[in-house]
């Protein structure tokens, strides 16, 4: 097994397949030339960065700088999953409740990765804590902000239903099961649909870049299965979290639904 | 008995009525200025300040979903969760003799119960929700435009079930377009007003003003 290191010409002649991009754009009248330009360009300093900060961060091996980078993923991730929704509740709410659960699952999956089953020495080992970190964050993300949309969509359109439910004298968790239920099937699929495709229509990306980096298959198989799990469990509890902290955002304690307190748009 | 003390609703003037056991009030007044936020609110569904009493006990002393069995609110346009009505209903013995008992004197045939709810006309789904809305027998109801999709051979059962409600001590509020419904079954009518008017009227009164209510 060989590692084939890329030099920047080699990046350079895929760099030139943009211009197949740039070509059908011109061809289409699409009109889309400076963002094809800008976005190449700014995924190839986003990645340039990212690798010399955790060249830097693996070097020192330091739980502070690893726990630091960590901190900024969740706050990203749980920003990106407010973006996605097209109407959320008011104020910072919804912020808190994203990252917060980001944190909690990220902590508890990576935790389990790291401490119970791979065992690196020292546990803390950025280049361990990070990649895992990344993959259940990523996954727990979509699932979130699927179920927060799919709950907060569908609560508005069963509005009628749901406040009828609580006027026959239903507490708010019962009146809302049936929306509850959606939200969370709907924040499961992605990732259930994730385990039964891998192998089979898609490669997961993480073992393909073991198998490039060198590592035996079955090794970087093993590897994959364990992420799997990981992320398949971390997803469902965030999934749960997410879906009855969305519930407790839009009613009250006085078993109202409160829409009142959604607004739409994304900012 | 329902008593209303202060309450705040927007673009009101503070609220204070009582309806007695058996009475029935009519609720009126322009369209948009309230009649179903008053509704809504005097069930606790949206937030109001103000005091709201069932036979002496306070809304605020009692757990929400506890108040709705107290005060009950039927929508405008009532929402179903399931595909059939039978599931939204209650399973044990005495719901299902109280929902028959309803059904009959509605003019509904036991077997909508089992028709998936978008398939029934509008007028059935209506009906089935009174039904849904008086099996557990509240003391207080409020109805908002419960016989709007009717013709007035089923109107008239519907006003005949809510007189045997107030027979039984319980109270109606009731929110109708029909003003002969209104002179059929109400005793008491809260005609509600823009704040505006009511202060312009009385500049320098700075007390709750009492809406104007005429007894029959």
């Amino acid at each position: 097994m060989t590692y084939v290191p890329l030099d920047f010409t080699d990046l350079l002649l895929a760099a030139s397949l943009m211009l197949i991009n740039g070509a059908i754009s011109w061809a289409f009248a699409l009109g889309l030339e400076r963002t094809l330009l800008i976005n190449s360009v700014r995924m190839t300093l986003q990645l340039a960065m990212i690798g010399f900060v955790l060249k830097w961060i693996f070097a020192q091996t330091s739980p502070v700088w690893t726990a630091g980078l960590a901190t900024i993923m969740i706050l990203v991730a749980g920003y990106e999953i407010v973006s996605r929704l097209s109407r959320r509740p008011k104020g910072f709410s919804t912020y808190l409740l994203g990252s917060g659960t980001l944190l909690l699952v990220g902590t508890l999956a990576t935790g389990f990765a790291v401490i119970g089953i791979i065992g690196p020495d020292p546990w803390y080992q950025p280049r361990y804590v990070l990649p895992i970190l990344g993959m259940v964050l990523g996954n727990a993300m979509t699932g979130i902000a699927l179920t927060t949309s799919t709950l907060l969509e569908a609560a508005n359109r069963d509005r009628a239903a749901i406040e009828a439910r609580l006027s026959l004298g239903a507490d708010r968790f019962s009146a809302v099961a049936e929306t509850l239920r959606l939200a969370l099937r709907t924040g499961l699929m992605p990732i259930l649909n994730a385990m039964a495709a891998s192998g089979v229509v898609a490669l997961p990306g993480m073992m393909t870049g073991q198998i490039l980096a060198g590592l035996d298959p079955i090794e970087a198989t093993k590897y994959q299965i364990m992420i799997m799990f990981l992320i398949a469990g971390s997803t469902a509890l965030g999934v749960v979290i997410a879906g009855y902290g969305s519930v407790l955002l839009i009613t009250d304690n006085r078993h109202r639904l409160r829409l009142d307190r959604l607004q739409s748009g994304s900012a | 008995m329902l008593r209303v003390e202060k309450l705040r609703i927007a673009g009101l003037p503070l609220l204070n009525f009582e309806v007695g056991d058996g009475e029935c009030m009519a609720i009126e007044g322009p369209s948009g200025i309230g009649k179903s936020r008053l509704a809504r609110a005097l069930a606790d569904l949206e937030p109001a300040s103000g005091h709201i009493f069932v036979d002496g006990a306070e809304r605020m002393e009692i757990a929400a979903p506890e108040w709705r069995r107290l005060v009950r609110y039927l929508s405008a346009e009532p929402g179903w969760w399931t595909d059939t009505a039978r599931e939204a209903l209650p399973k044990d013995k005495k719901s299902k003799s109280a929902a028959h008992r309803l059904m009959a004197s509605l003019n509904l045939a036991p077997q909508l119960l089992d028709k998936p709810i978008s398939v029934l006309s509008t007028g059935e789904r209506q009906r089935l929700a009174i039904v849904r809305a008086l099996i557990d027998a509240p003391p207080v109801l409020v109805l908002d435009e419960p016989t709007s999709a009717l013709d007035p051979r089923n109107t008239a059962l519907v006003e005949e079930v809510l007189r045997y409600q107030l027979l039984n001590g319980r109270s109606i509020l009731l929110i109708s377009h029909d003003r002969d419904q209104v002179a059929r079954l109400a005793d008491l009518r809260l005609q509600l007003a823009p704040v505006e008017e009511v202060t312009s009227s009385q500049p320098n009164s700075s007390e709750p003003v009492m809406p104007d209510i005429k007894t029959r």
